[in-house]
């Protein structure tokens, strides 16, 4: 079983790959839109990647209202 | 299509629908690969009065109004039509709002009966209800033994005799839409069954429904557009509604194909998307395939300037059409400003996008593009029976947009002030900036509201935002519309900007800005300031202490330019 600090730097490898920015550049407590710079639908895409990388289902109120890479990791975990 | 003359009310209409459609399908539901539901007319009906009944055991009255609080899904209509068959009036909700702002909004609308999904239920049923009048709260799928914190469950909701339909008069109210004023002000728009009625008989000769026509609805349904387009307009038609319950791209994608659609209502940001995968697509052609598709694009481009050819289209860029099923006609657009070059994108590959300009208050369409020939310069001709004049147009012919209409709001509800200064002598003044041309279609050239419409159809009323820096330790502060400050004619990429009048000690680039950064991280991205401004001066203020926006406005304009803006 994956510890939440395993599931987080897995989330910022994986954006950092899809959206090609240097995975330094990234911390857990970002606000996604912000740093990567993309709107809800890119966020969305995003979410799609993580789910096949994980192999889960997140329902999209799980995500709904979700900002940080650290919530999004917690509510991962949750489904792991 | 229903000849919509002949009913007096939206349930009436409804109704009728499933009389002359028993077993043509209305209602598909897909959640990724999986379809989970397919209902016909007679279905429909026969769902929605069993939770009918069971409103009207529960004492729902005719004039009672019910708030719906569900992601799109066919539970969403059929709870609809259920309070409308109980006489009752709707108030849509958006589901994507804070717990404190459903609660608020609750209240405001003085709704006896709440309808929700479960994991909304499950993030508002913590919340102080103290303030509402909802009796009633019926949660969909709720999980087997899950605590409903005194909720009904929707599936097992129903009375124990056949209900009776209820009769409402055209100008009763059917929906209280809220266009607004989530933290502020609420502007709940009364609209009568005759405004629905009114704009589905004038919208649908040109964008009709038929048995067998499909529209996918991705656009939230407590939306003017999607209640319309994606309940009202195909139900009167005998057409059927797709609902997604996972709604990302990729499934968007395939519901096209998979269910042959014909229609969707979309919003800039949407869009937009579409046309960044399809650019991304056409970039990786190779450069044979490439030249042969830009030669199509050229001959489509020039074959379709004076009207819409869709076979033409279809036949000359069929892989393009064949991604989006093949059966498209229109994509419906709005909710905000679409970009032209968009527009002419998606016109040269001939797929049609009907766009328009409308509002809430005006039950949805006001203008629409007929696309003969394409203008994507403007936002169309007025629909029918809908008159629109420019007041006080400057030298340029730019004025405010007001509109007149049988489709036109009742009222604000309990706003009576409001309603006062938004309908004068029958008139809806918009808000809106705009000039009409020489052949009747209307240009949209900023907004004399302070207000701003993001690309994704949210309206945000800088007061709403306000209390999410209640407290800020400043002297004061106050948030505007960037474009309201200083006005450009221009209505895309619209931002709000906070400012702030420090004490005269403070440092405001240090310990203030963090904090205005920390309270902007707290709204949703759509809603947050994109910078501050430092305002020296005393607000100027009302009697009552309530701050002159209008004047502080025009001051900070005069004074200042738009390089004073810090970005956060």
């Amino acid at each position: 079983m994956k510890t939440l600090e395993q599931t987080t730097d897995e989330i910022l490898g994986l954006a950092a790959q899809h959206f090609k920015i240097p995975r330094s550049e990234l911390a857990p407590t970002d606000d996604f839109y912000k740093k990567l710079k993309i709107d809800s639908l890119r966020a969305l895409e995003l979410i799609t990647r993580l789910e096949n990388h994980f192999g889960i289902e997140l329902p999209d109120y799980e995500v709904q209202g979700v900002t940080d890479f650290r919530t999004l990791a917690s509510r991962i975990q949750a489904r792991l | 299509m229903l000849n919509l003359s002949q009913y007096e009310s939206v349930g009436a209409a409804l109704t009728g629908a499933i009389e002359h459609w028993p077993d043509e399908v209305c209602l598909i539901e897909a959640d990724r690969e999986h379809e989970r539901c397919r209902l016909t007319y007679r279905d429909f009906g026969a769902a929605a009065l069993r939770l009918a009944g069971g409103l009207e055991e529960n004492g729902f009255a005719p004039g009672d109004r019910a708030a719906i609080l569900m992601s799109n899904q066919s539970k969403w209509l059929i709870s609809a039509y259920a309070v409308f068959f109980c006489g009752g009036v709707l108030v849509p909700l958006d589901y994507k709002l804070t717990p404190a702002e459903h609660v608020a909004l609750l209240a405001h609308s003085k709704s006896r009966v709440l309808i929700a999904e479960y994991p909304i239920w499950r993030a508002l049923s913590d919340g102080d209800f103290t303030s509402t009048r909802v009796e009633t709260i019926l949660v969909t799928e709720a999980p087997a033994g899950a605590d409903l914190a005194g909720a009904k469950r929707w599936e097992e909701f129903r009375g124990h005799k056949a209900p009776e339909f209820r009769p409402r008069k055209c100008q009763e109210a059917a929906c209280i839409v809220y266009s607004s004023g989530t933290g502020g002000r609420p502007k709940g728009c009364v609209l009568t069954h005759d405004n629905y009625l009114q704009q589905c008989a004038a919208v649908s000769p040109l964008w009709p429904f038929w048995p067998g026509a499909r529209y996918l609805s991705i656009i939230p349904t407590n939306h003017a557009i999607d209640f319309m387009g994606g309940f009202i307009m195909p139900f009167t038609g005998g057409g059927t509604v797709v609902h997604l319950r996972t709604l990302r791209p990729e499934y968007i994608r395939e519901a096209f194909t998979r269910y042959k659609i014909t229609y969707m209502a979309v919003v800039p940001l949407i869009l937009k998307n579409l046309e960044r995968g399809l650019r991304e697509r056409f970039a990786a052609l190779p450069p044979m395939k490439k030249r042969m598709l830009n030669a199509l694009v050229r001959i489509n481009r020039m074959a379709t300037r004076g009207r819409p050819r869709l076979w033409l289209s279809r036949a000359l860029l069929k892989d393009v059409h064949k991604a989006f099923g093949g059966e498209l006609r229109a994509l419906l657009v709005g909710g905000a400003f679409t970009e032209p070059k968009t527009l002419e994108f998606f016109h040269d590959l001939g797929i049609q996008i009907a766009n328009g300009y409308g509002c809430t208050e005006a039950c949805t369409a006001i203008t629409v593009n007929d696309m003969k020939p394409f203008r994507p310069d403007t936002l169309g001709k007025p629909v029918a029976g809908m008159q629109i004049r420019i007041v006080n147009p400057g030298a340029d012919g730019v004025g405010e947009v007001a509109v007149r209409s049988k489709t036109v709001m009742s009222h604000y509800l309990d706003d009576p002030e409001l309603t006062a200064e938004t309908i004068v002598d029958g008139w809806l003044l918009t808000g809106d900036l705009g000039k009409i041309d020489a052949s009747g279609h209307l240009q949209l050239l900023g907004r004399k509201k302070n207000m701003i419409v993001t690309a994704e159809g949210k309206n945000i009323y800088p007061e709403d935002i306000e209390n999410a820096f209640d407290s800020l330790p400043v002297k004061e502060f106050c948030v505007f519309a960037v474009n309201y400050l200083w006005p450009q004619r221009t209505m895309i990429g619209e931002q709000l900007v906070l400012v702030v009048h420090p004490d005269a000690a403070q440092n405001v680039n240090g310990a203030i800005r963090g904090e205005v950064e920390r309270r902007n991280q707290r709204l949703v991205p759509y809603k947050r300031v994109s910078g501050y401004v430092l305002w020296p001066e005393d607000f100027p203020r009302t009697a009552s202490l309530k701050i002159k926006r209008n004047i502080l406005a025009e001051k900070i304009g005069r004074q200042l330019d738009r390089s004073a803006v810090q970005p956060l």
